[in-house]
């Protein structure tokens, strides 16, 4: 009876959170294009910028709950993913400048002409066809996850290790994209950009549709990852992540299964990166920094590791406090608060937010069996003869 | 393949001058031991004996330093890892027990059978009728049925053991190889165990290791007895614990 109500109230939850981010998603881009500017209602453009980057936070938060949360698999270098993605969209992006870049060379961005280069370098051919970005937007991380996953796993480094050299990858990705010889604009990265699929990305209607694509994108990763935990494949996964040996003497191939998720967590994280960049108007390589890879598994930590829902809704309470905060005059301690959020957290709400709700929710239950069975009649739409009548 | 023509022997089970070292500690020495099929053997010895060790080798969580060991006399088990070697049909059952704690009791079942372990075949699963009607008959047989819907987290020290002895029965290996199981059980669940093993041996190969002498007993087998890595007796339970050396390494000199 428990687990059967057990899953019934997740579905519920599940339920609760797709149709807030679908609201958000179609009622906050309405809003901010059909009411007067201004109104009471109408939510500005700024704020609907804003609120686009928590969205593509969400993602990358959902993409780091599907390894963690599912699988134990702790990584400290997810940033390096996001980046990736969030580079392949904004190599499009600089493509479309075309002769309105300050040197106006119809082929080569910039900062290529800046340095004297004759011809664009091989890797950035296709990049000026859309698909081609998004295709990479995938294949990108994807092909990194699977490289840096397969040999990673194949020699069994687990744990603190593997969070080590996942945080070394990033941290060597970020040294190698600050390198101007390397193509990507070094320092200063990708910015300037002006059109996306021939829209203006500064125009109130880009950022709106962004930001409903990036809901849209939100759902997409969220309906995935529950139908990888929910499928035999996340009983295997939770069994490797609770007892690794086991599965392997129980004939799973547990390299396979690492494999697998890592690199479907990587394509996610990829995605979330590309729409954040059009978004916030630029990508630079202190989007590979580890701190940004470590704060990413504070989100999904605060709001409950392995229960989907809340890494998404971490990932949005943590970055609001950030933007609260920081733009106050008590800027120069966020850092400090991030920390103490963390401890806490750890300390006090092991199961982060989501977690120790729905803990604290069972507990009721068990404690008041028969108000249970009565609000599971309710649940199921049964309704009671009216006495009265 | 590892797979020779043909049978090197008829043993479901054959271990000849197995050596393992581990920095200089010569944890098995010269082992060497035959299972035959469908037989139930009973391996006892002291602390650090090289049981444990034995079976990790046997399910290649451990490699030999030399030494071969034949599984159903074609398989070479030192070239494999231990995926493939549970996919060839051989079970384990740990010394602590160790189940799925966060899984419900027919979950860790589920997880255990002898279906598709592969990615895609997990991730385009489908439940059938056949597949919960062996989870329903293991969960008779280790008298869990009531406890199905539980966290494994959530039982009893003996029902630990005997989920993990029913995880070996959904697997259905050839040869189940079972670390102590009546480690921190009653009497009476001991006594419960030994019938549950004699009936598992109706149709698998079983290999025990235990310390508990009446249970030994009760299960009534052929019995090895190690020591430093090597066999030191071997026969029945009677013939072993009146060997004089069997009892000089149990007693100490």
């Amino acid at each position: 009876m428990t687990p059967h109500m057990l899953t019934r109230s997740l579905d519920r939850g599940a339920a609760i959170f797709l149709m807030v981010v679908a609201a958000c998603g179609i009622l906050i881009p309405l809003s901010n294009l059909l009411l007067p500017t201004g109104s009471f209602l109408q939510v500005p453009t700024y704020l609907v910028a804003l609120w686009g980057k928590y969205v593509c936070y969400a993602i990358l938060a959902l993409s780091i709950d599907l390894i963690w949360g599912y699988c134990g698999i702790l990584s400290l270098g997810h940033g390096a993913f996001f980046a990736l993605g969030g580079y392949a969209m904004g190599m499009y992006l600089m493509r479309q400048i075309g002769t309105r870049g300050v040197y106006g060379n119809p082929i080569l961005p910039d900062f290529m002409v800046f340095l004297n280069w004759q011809k664009l370098p091989w890797y950035w051919y296709g990049f000026d066809m859309f698909w081609f970005a998004a295709l990479m937007v995938l294949v990108v991380p994807g092909l990194l996850a699977f490289c840096f996953g397969w040999l990673a796993f194949r020699s069994r480094v687990t744990g603190v290790y593997l969070s080590i050299i996942t945080q070394a990858m990033t941290y060597a990705l970020l040294l190698a994209f600050f390198r101007n010889d390397f193509g990507f604009g070094g320092n200063n990265g990708l910015t300037d950009f002006k059109d996306i699929l021939g829209f203006n990305v500064q125009a109130e209607g880009t950022r709106a549709a962004l930001f409903a694509l990036s809901c849209l994108a939100l759902i997409f990763s969220f309906l995935i990852c529950r139908s990888v935990v929910s499928s035999k494949l996340g009983k295997v996964l939770i069994a490797i992540r609770d007892a690794e040996s086991r599965s392997r003497f129980l004939g799973y191939r547990v390299e396979s299964y690492k494999l697998f998720v890592f690199t479907l967590s990587a394509c996610m994280a990829g995605v979330a990166g590309a729409l954040y960049v059009p978004q916030v108007g630029i990508i630079n390589p202190s989007e590979f920094a580890p701190g940004n890879s470590i704060e990413a598994v504070i989100w999904v930590a605060v709001g409950g590791r392995g229960t989907l829902v809340g890494a998404a809704l971490g990932a949005i309470v943590v970055n609001y406090a950030k933007t609260f905060f920081t733009s106050g005059v008590l800027a120069p301690y966020w850092l400090f608060m991030l920390g103490a959020l963390f401890i806490l957290v750890t300390l006090l709400l092991p199961k982060g937010i989501v977690g120790t709700f729905s803990a604290w929710r069972e507990s009721t239950r068990e404690r008041r069996p028969a108000a249970t069975s009565a609000s599971a009649a309710a649940e199921d739409g049964i309704t009671e003869p009216n006495m009265a009548e | 393949m590892n797979v020779m023509d043909t049978r090197a022997t008829s043993a479901m089970l054959y271990l000849d001058g197995v050596h393992v070292s581990f920095d200089g500690f010569h944890a098995i020495n010269n082992l060497s031991l035959t299972l035959a099929p469908g037989e139930m053997r009973a391996i006892i010895g002291p602390n650090g004996a090289g049981k444990t060790t034995m079976m990790d080798i046997i399910t290649g969580k451990t490699k030999p330093d030399e030494g071969t060991v034949l599984f159903d006399g074609v398989t070479d088990l030192t070239r494999l890892d231990e995926t493939r070697i549970a996919e060839l049909g051989i079970g384990r059952k740990f010394q602590k027990p160790t189940v799925f704690e966060s899984q419900t009791v027919q979950d860790n079942l589920l997880l255990a059978l002898n279906v598709d372990h592969s990615v895609k075949g997990t991730l385009f699963w489908r439940g059938s009728r056949a597949e919960s009607e062996r989870i329903d008959k293991v969960l008779e047989t280790i008298r869990l049925t009531d406890a199905r819907n539980r966290l494994a987290g959530s039982l009893s020290h003996g029902q630990k053991q005997w989920l993990e002895i029913g995880m070996l029965l959904a697997q259905d290996p050839k040869l189940l190889l079972v670390d102590e199981p009546v480690a921190g059980m009653t009497d009476v669940e001991t006594h419960l165990t030994a019938e549950l093993l004699k009936e598992i041996n109706k149709t698998h190969t079983v290999m025990v290791v235990e310390h508990d002498m009446t249970f030994v007993r009760e299960l009534g087998v052929k019995v090895t007895c190690l020591h430093e890595g090597t066999v030191l007796a071997e026969g029945t339970i009677d013939q072993v614990s009146s060997n004089d050396r069997v009892i000089e390494v149990y007693l100490g000199r």
